[in-house]
């Protein structure tokens, strides 16, 4: 018996292949490729130059910030989705897509515009002293709203299926509700919470549209890395922007092996469940 | 307030006091986070009044900018469609070497900063890059060009489509295509009437969201457009520009078409959900399910 039973597997594949290769492979390939004819030193000089080096700094904590602040809000956002029934719930449900849908750069202006100091939320910030706006805090604000959907929807449908009979037994065996949650609910959630988690701090590293209206992109202090590499490009400095590229990339296929793990870990802890 | 069955004791966290107060404090951050943004843009458009709106939406830039954004997507979703479709066909109907491999692939634009994806366009098409010398001698514009912005657009949707039908067409398995052809269906004739309406739903919600994405990138499209006013500056770009001219109005005018579409986005993604649109993949495990193909969850067996 033949093992392709159905037609089409050439011309499916083919134009599979054709399409990845010239959209996805050939420019990443580009890139790599002008990256490393940059030699090993120059490329060293450029990538840990001050200015790039603060540059991954202010954008790994502001990630961090933003990742963690999403952990807490969607984790509870989540939850009352799930777990809690009040008007408005199927609304807020489609909202929580709303960072996706909405367009970065629009995210962008409309951000700044609320925590500018003269701001909805910036003027009553600026009374208790608190910059956002063209600061690093403006930095994650960013981050957070664009990343937010990532945690809301991966721990939902595990809160979802989580079997009620767990928390029962727990419960007749006389926990408490704060012991049920952390000893039960959470490692339950943990293998989702934490590939989310991935998918939101990756996010977050590689997010440009929504950030520069609002970061202040000065150097040293709130430029983020794609920016500095969208700069050496304007100045023609095509080998640095090259090599911060790359840094990026490397960051990137760095979080999709990680995430790609912790997915699975996720899958498997939950078909086991 | 409590809605627990009686009879049997209240969950974790029903809690009447508790309860109020999480759902209290979770809508306050929605409405900051979430829904002050969306309020914003409005409310800024219209600041100076319907007409200064009009007007701003009339001008000829934004007008342009709105064309080449819908002229964008109509060349680059329908392609982007296509090749959805036949790795989804590809992938989950044949078993081959490399499967996994190519769905990592596809995956990648996801995981890459949309400027990493602007500046690699840089280096195949620029002049500093792998084809541009000779496309400049050839006298062929690809880069701050239309082929520029639909090329970097294509990039960053790649996996859109892809990832709505793959998980779904793998549940689906393969008898319905097999038995179609053994009774002597041609290719294409199985795939329009056993395929496709099976996945009409997905196919339709992958559409959307690559639709969104694509008039909305500002990114990779910055990059590869060159920002020309009236010429290449796409929608997204357009705002960016009115917004460092001071021009809040017609910033905010503009990115209302956008938040607009945003919303008429996620109405349409819940309309498809409803159709079961988008459940193949509730869990994001993006390039984890030809390994475990999963259909419902609560019917994995412990």
């Amino acid at each position: 018996m033949a093992r392709r039973i159905l037609p089409g597997f050439p011309l499916a594949l083919g134009i599979t292949l054709v399409y990845v290769s010239i959209i996805v492979v050939l420019p990443l390939g580009a890139l790599v490729f002008k990256a490393a004819s940059l030699g090993f030193e120059d490329y060293w000089r450029i990538v840990s130059s001050p200015r790039a080096v603060a540059s991954y700094r202010v954008t790994a904590l502001s990630a961090l910030a933003a990742t963690v602040f999403n952990l807490v809000f969607g984790m509870a956002l989540a939850w009352v989705l799930v777990r809690y029934r009040f008007p408005g719930r199927r609304f807020i449900d489609a909202l929580v897509d709303l960072p996706f849908a909405l367009p970065t750069a629009v995210a962008g202006i409309a951000l700044t515009t609320l925590f500018a100091e003269n701001g909805w939320f910036g003027q009553a910030l600026a009374q208790a002293g608190i910059k956002v706006a063209y600061t690093p805090l403006g930095i994650m604000v960013a981050m957070a709203f664009t990343s937010l959907p990532f945690i809301v929807r991966t721990v939902q449908p595990v809160l979802e299926d989580l079997d009620p009979a767990l928390e029962e037994a727990a419960q007749t065996l006389g926990g408490s509700d704060r012991s049920i949650f952390l000893r039960v609910i959470l490692p339950l959630l943990a293998p989702a919470l934490l590939a989310g988690l991935s998918l939101s701090f990756a996010r977050s590293l590689g997010e440009f549209g929504a950030i520069i209206f609002i970061a202040g992109n000065q150097p040293m202090s709130t430029e983020i890395t794609a920016l500095l590499a969208f700069i050496r490009l304007e100045e023609y400095d095509y080998q640095a922007a090259a090599a911060i590229a790359s840094v990026l990339l490397i960051t990137a296929f760095l979080m999709l092996a990680i995430t790609n793990i912790l997915q699975a870990r996720a899958l498997r802890y939950t078909a086991r469940g | 307030m409590s809605n627990s069955v009686k009879g049997r004791p209240s969950r974790v966290g029903d809690a009447p006091a508790f309860r109020r107060a999480l759902i209290g404090i979770v809508l306050t951050l929605v409405a900051i986070v979430i829904v002050a943004p969306l309020v914003v843009i409005g409310y800024q458009a219209f600041s100076q009044g319907i007409a200064v709106y009009a007007a701003a939406i009339a001008h000829p830039d934004t007008l342009h900018a709105i064309g080449l954004t819908v002229v964008t997507a109509l060349i680059a979703v329908p392609i982007n469609t296509a090749f959805g479709v036949a790795a989804a066909w590809a992938i989950t109907k044949f078993d081959f070497r490399g499967r996994r491999f190519l769905l990592v692939v596809i995956e990648i634009p996801f995981s890459i900063s949309p400027i990493v994806a602007g500046v690699a366009y840089l280096f195949v098409y620029g002049l500093q890059g792998l084809f541009g010398p000779a496309l400049e001698q050839a006298d062929i514009k690809i880069l701050f060009a239309l082929p520029g912005i639909v090329l970097a657009s294509m990039f960053v949707t790649a996996p859109f489509v892809a990832r709505e039908l793959i998980p779904l067409m793998q549940a689906q398995g393969r008898d319905l295509e097999e038995a179609a052809t053994s009774l002597g269906a041609s290719g294409w004739r199985t795939f329009f009437s056993v395929t496709l309406p099976n996945i009409r739903w997905a196919l339709l919600y992958g559409v959307v969201l690559c639709n969104a994405r694509v008039m909305g990138e500002f990114g990779a499209v910055s990059v590869v457009s060159g920002n020309i006013r009236g010429q290449t500056n796409t929608l997204p770009l357009h705002i960016e520009l009115l917004y460092h001219d001071y021009q809040t109005a017609g910033a905010f005018a503009a990115a209302s078409i956008l938040a607009l579409l945003a919303v008429v986005t996620l109405v349409a993604k819940v309309l498809l959900e409803r159709q079961g649109a988008g459940r193949a993949r509730r869990r994001p495990a993006l390039a984890a399910p030809v390994a475990a193909p999963k259909t419902a969850s609560a019917e994995v067996p412990s």
